[in-house]
């Protein structure tokens, strides 16, 4: 019967299978299995203690990190520079790795400063690591993304990870509240951004970035509004990620309940990818349709920037504070977005290559000085943090006078960057907003630095939040005025390396400008990369 | 009268309008969840229309990819619902306001 059926069968054409280059996949591979096999062992092994997959995490990051070296040499040898592979769907290019290392430096970082927190809490465990590494090549995944539905993919495996990190502290109704925020509109806006990208197959024909961009460029659209909508559902769907005004409600609640190394993932490693998608699709994809696009990012930036910035000065809490000026820094790496050209793209991508060393470090310091329950985040509790721990206030100062904008700080250069890409690109009123908005900023953080080191220890208001009736076991501000802080050894090591970077190369920002530069011309090349189905 | 793949697309759109009106107005996470599979079902439905429209079989391939994504992330949410509810004997959304500010 078999026999037959088989015998009758049309003989079965092989079916081709795209080419596989499998060292351009090396990176994410690492991080993706090393992921799994950390899930898989800590199966097996229970009782090992926490700060042994802290290390692993750590060690798997940075080997990510260095299996990107040879690629990057690759892609910058003129000979045989950017492609694609995976039949077009994983591109291959400078911007690809630049931003891999980003999100890889960024898990090696928050898992250091997670070590420490998971001990004070009592949380001990595997999970917060191996979901971080899940989340983390995620990441990578946008960044190589070449395809929509790639892209698609890689935000959920990003944010389905990153949902749960947020609902962590399961002892911590904060914590879980800010989880459930997190999942409800970040799936809501997963679903603009499918629709968007269902849209814009239906105008094209394709999901492929470069059978898009051939087909824009050699047809002319009678009736772009199919295009056009998909265009404002993807960049709805985007903007929800990066933390863009008017979609940034999630993010004042979210960074102050989820867990502090989680919120310095998130602040980081989850806005460089939701860029890396911005820049792909839109400057690179749909570079030709900019008039369309660029006011759209125009008026969001504008919104964002002033909103951060005013928002954040109102607040009481330091971690909501830092969220807001985190939506701010949003804003100014869209400016860099809206200007669409090389020189933008390369200042949007030093000013995420930095903003995430100042943006761990902050939420590091906020990880320590926290204390126990990650609760004593108000203004009041970090007075005279310079008498309790005078090496953390000093660390903070560095990462808030970067994140401010001041000279010799990487972030004078961050921003210095994306506005005079703004400029060049004739966007004169917005690089005006974007300066307003860094002074208005430079407030909130001088705020926080004169509570840290010039608040006399008399003036503790008792701050008579509410909300904080709930944590009234928490330490008096009084008494915790002289309780020095314990700095766990991974987060001292983590925030040392923030500061250092964050002060080296605002000093000598040479290194990572030209690195930078480097991945940017590839950007270009990479929409001439040919297909390589089959052989 | 023909049915063309423009009925579907009309379709698909009110309902991914529904399920992102619901998941605004109600208040019940477990509704808000099944607005949210409403929206991406929505969107499968346009990718065939769509790929029908094209002759195109990348627009069907396309909803296994979410189908997919739409389970894990239903299984994160219900997870999260279950941590929620363990903890307090109700949960509505309106429940969840410890942060504000």
């Amino acid at each position: 019967m078999l026999q037959t059926l088989l015998a009758q069968q049309a003989p079965i054409e092989a079916i081709d299978t795209p080419a596989i280059d499998w060292a351009i996949l090396a990176p994410l591979l690492v991080m993706a299995v090393g992921g799994i096999l950390m899930l898989t062992f800590a199966s097996v092994l229970k009782r090992l203690p926490s700060s042994v997959w802290s290390v692993a995490a750590v060690v798997i990051s940075l080997v990510t990190a260095i299996t990107v070296i040879p690629l990057w040499m690759r892609v910058t040898d003129t000979a045989n520079s950017a492609t694609s592979t995976l039949a077009g769907a994983v591109a291959f290019d400078g911007f690809s790795l630049f931003l891999t290392v980003v999100i890889a430096l960024s898990v090696a970082l928050s898992a250091m400063l997670a070590d420490g927190y998971l001990k004070r809490e009592g949380l001990e465990g595997p999970e917060l690591f191996v979901l971080l590494m899940m989340s983390a090549s995620g990441g990578i995944i946008m960044s190589f993304a070449n395809d929509l539905i790639v892209l698609f993919i890689g935000l959920e495996i990003l944010s389905i990870a990153v949902y749960v990190l947020a609902a962590m502290h399961t002892r911590k109704l904060q914590s879980q509240e800010a989880g459930i925020k997190y999942f409800v509109l970040g799936a809501f806006s997963s679903a603009f951004f499918l629709y968007g990208i269902a849209m814009i197959y239906g105008a094209t024909g394709s999901t492929n970035l470069i059978d898009i961009k051939n087909f824009l460029s050699a047809t002319v659209l009678a009736d772009d509004a199919l295009l056009l909508a998909g265009f404002a559902l993807m960049l709805v769907g985007l903007a929800f990620k990066v933390a863009a005004v008017p979609f940034h409600f999630w993010t004042p609640d979210v960074y102050q309940g989820a867990p502090s190394p989680v919120v310095a993932y998130m602040a980081s490693a989850v806005k460089a990818a939701g860029f890396a998608g911005i820049i792909r699709v839109f400057v690179l994809t749909f570079e030709q349709y900019r008039t369309d696009w660029q006011p759209v990012i125009y008026v969001l930036a504008i919104l964002t920037l002033l909103t951060g910035s005013f928002l954040a000065i109102v607040q009481t809490d330091v971690k909501r504070m830092l969220a807001y000026s985190s939506i701010s820094h949003a804003g100014f790496l869209l400016v860099g977005v809206q200007a669409a050209t090389d020189r933008g793209v390369n200042a949007v991508l030093f000013y995420l290559a930095v903003y995430s060393f100042m943006v761990i470090g902050s939420f590091g310091v906020l990880t320590v000085a926290g204390g126990v329950g990650d609760n004593a985040h108000t203004l009041d509790d970090y007075k005279g943090l310079s008498k309790r721990s005078p090496m953390l206030a000093f660390a903070m100062m560095i990462f808030l006078f970067s994140q401010a904008g001041v000279p010799l700080t990487t972030g004078f250069f961050a921003k210095f960057g994306v506005i005079s890409a703004a400029i060049d690109a004739r966007s004169f009123w917005l690089a005006v907003v974007a300066m307003i908005s860094a002074v208005i900023a430079a407030f909130l953080y001088l705020k926080v630095i004169v509570a840290m080191f010039f608040a006399g220890d008399d003036d503790h208001g008792h701050g008579a939040d509410a909300e904080d009736a709930a944590d009234a076991s928490e330490a008096d501000a009084d008494d915790a005025g002289h309780e020095p802080i314990d700095i766990p050894l991974g987060a001292g090591i983590a925030i040392g390396v923030c500061a250092l970077v964050t002060v080296v190369f605002g000093i000598w920002p040479g290194p990572i400008d030209d690195l930078a530069r480097e991945a940017l011309p590839r950007l270009v090349a990479e929409s001439s990369a040919f297909l390589e189905i089959g052989n | 009268m023909e049915i063309t793949s423009n009925w579907y697309l009309i379709l698909s759109a009110l309902l991914f309008s529904i399920g992102a009106i619901g998941l605004l107005i109600r208040r019940n996470p477990l509704v808000m969840f099944m607005c949210v599979e409403l929206m991406l079902n929505a969107v499968n439905l346009s990718f065939v229309a769509f790929g029908d429209r094209l002759g195109d079989i990348a627009g069907q391939v396309s909803v296994f990819f979410v189908l997919v994504v739409a389970a894990a992330e239903v299984v994160v949410g219900l997870a999260l619902v279950v941590a929620i509810s363990r903890r307090r004997a109700t949960t509505t959304a309106d429940d969840l306001s410890v942060l504000r500010g």
